[in-house]
């Protein structure tokens, strides 16, 4: 199951993930794809409102701690970004594990590094940026649960 | 007094020992950049297995580098937070370790809080209220200072930080790791004109002091592919990205300077070691009447010496920790 999406500002990407994040729930996981600027911090913001953090709540690139933290929306956000890991074999000292199924939604920007350490069902969301502020978005459902969530945007 | 500090929050090992919190008796570091110059970045695992391997040796050293034994340690100070938890267990291990063998005060010190003590080293005499400015790979954040642990959050990124936005932009024009160092370098040694490639500066609104980087990679992203730029010299390239994150650090930590009405400026964080951020920072200070301080490049980047003037100062206040002591991976200063 497969959706296209367009968006024509970085506000639209963080609505579009707003409106994702309000129908997730704990253990969902979502892989974010796509080249430096893209987009996948931006949508990450929309997923964070979505999920009922504050507006004010600070969703950066993770890129140097490797791992952000969110609790105190309706579900607590773990905002991953293995954008510096060589190979999944990293994961291990980050607890991924764990994190996968546990008690928030985990996102994961630059997935595809780490392929094989992703759980079956899961969204792999796609960003290309087609100009300066236009983005195709594309939502790819894996796994029963992830259809569910795609039914629901 | 000697205060013991130990900092293993991500690729630095590094162990200090501070006198009466003005004496910086040593100050060892163990770098593992050249470990992840390979892999493009620091690789959690490998960080922590480092940091076991080095931690005793980086101890020992400190001690006989400040001509001290075991048994003249008053203190034990440590960064358990925020950062990489496998590596920040090393280095929180060790401590409570030699608090607890040692018997003398265990002190738990916030990564961020450390860097803004640095300054302390330079000036034990800062006087309040300041206004700070911690810029490294993970936070780009502008603080009030109005007393010791009192701090008050002004502005502080909303998508990266300004070291990332070194690094990544240097991937984007093919520098090597680390970028941001790689881009100073450039830019200074290649006499780069920083008005070569007009860059965006994000404003985001008149009362905003938060910044905003990732506008900056995207134009970054889109110039190196446009056929306008590609006789541009590699030199006025790093320059002029440089330009465009030294511009937006400096414009909102003056502004929050001025909003404030302090008459002090501290710098913090690796960034803060980026030559043109200190030169555009001076003569910004200067011409406001503003006085700025600058730790030394040992003292802005991930060092022990910081952990141990911050809890130099925890200890003055009471702010003693217990052996339970846990890490946390992120936590916000304020």
């Amino acid at each position: 199951m497969i959706r296209n999406y367009q968006t024509n500002s970085a506000e639209e990407t963080r609505s579009l993930a707003s409106n994702l994040g309000a129908v997730l729930r704990p253990g969902d996981t979502l892989c974010l794809i796509g080249d430096l600027g893209a987009g996948k911090t931006t949508f990450t913001q929309g997923l964070a409102l979505g999920l009922g953090l504050p507006p004010d709540e600070p969703v950066n690139s993770p890129t140097f701690m490797l791992l952000a933290e969110h609790p105190g929306g309706r579900v607590p956000l773990f905002h991953f970004d293995v954008y510096r890991l060589p190979d999944s074999s990293a994961l291990y000292d980050l607890a991924f594990d764990e994190y996968l199924s546990g008690d928030g939604v985990v996102v994961i920007e630059w997935a595809d590094r780490i392929t094989d350490a992703l759980p079956p069902d899961r969204l792999d969301i796609a960003f290309i940026a087609v100009s300066y502020d236009t983005r195709q978005i594309t939502v790819m459902a894996r796994g029963e649960r992830a259809k569910e969530i795609l039914s629901q945007l | 007094m000697d205060i013991l500090g130990i900092e293993t929050s991500c690729d630095e090992t590094s162990a200090a020992v501070l006198r009466n919190g003005r004496d910086l008796r040593s100050n060892i570091i163990a770098s593992q950049i050249d470990l992840h110059a390979k892999t493009g970045g620091v690789v959690p695992e490998v960080a922590s297995r480092q940091h076991v391997t080095q931690i005793n040796a980086v101890i020992a050293e400190a001690l006989e580098v400040a001509g001290i034994g075991l048994g003249n340690i008053g203190a034990v100070a440590v960064a358990n937070r925020p950062g990489l938890l496998g590596a920040l267990l090393v280095g929180v291990s060790a401590a409570k370790t030699l608090a607890y063998a040692l018997n003398v005060p265990l002190l738990a010190v916030h990564h961020i809080e450390a860097h803004i003590y640095a300054n302390w080293l330079v000036d034990p005499d800062i006087e309040f209220p300041v206004v700070c400015l911690v810029a490294s790979g993970g936070h780009s954040e502008i603080f009030l200072v109005r007393g010791h642990g009192d701090y008050l959050i002004l502005g502080r990124t909303r998508d990266d930080a300004a070291g990332e936005a070194f690094d990544k932009s240097a991937r984007l024009l093919g520098l090597p790791y680390p970028g941001g160092i790689e881009m100073d370098r450039l830019a200074r040694e290649g006499a780069g004109n920083p008005k070569a490639v007009p860059l965006p500066r994000a404003q985001l609104g008149p009362d905003s002091l938060d910044f905003s980087f990732s506008g900056l990679k995207t134009a970054v992203s889109y110039a190196v592919r446009d056929p306008k730029w590609a006789a541009v010299p590699k030199a006025d390239w790093a320059a002029s990205v440089q330009e465009a994150i030294v511009d937006a650090l400096t414009v909102k930590t003056l502004k929050a300077a001025k909003a404030c009405g302090v008459n002090h400026v501290l710098l913090a964080g690796g960034v803060a070691a980026n030559s043109r951020l200190q030169t555009v920072m001076r003569e910004a200070c200067a011409r406001e009447g503003l006085r700025l301080t600058v730790p030394p490049i040992r003292l802005c980047t991930d060092n022990a010496a910081m952990i141990a003037c911050a809890g130099y100062y925890h200890l003055q206040a009471d702010l003693v920790d217990g052996l339970d002591l846990d890490t946390r991976a992120s936590e916000r200063l304020a």
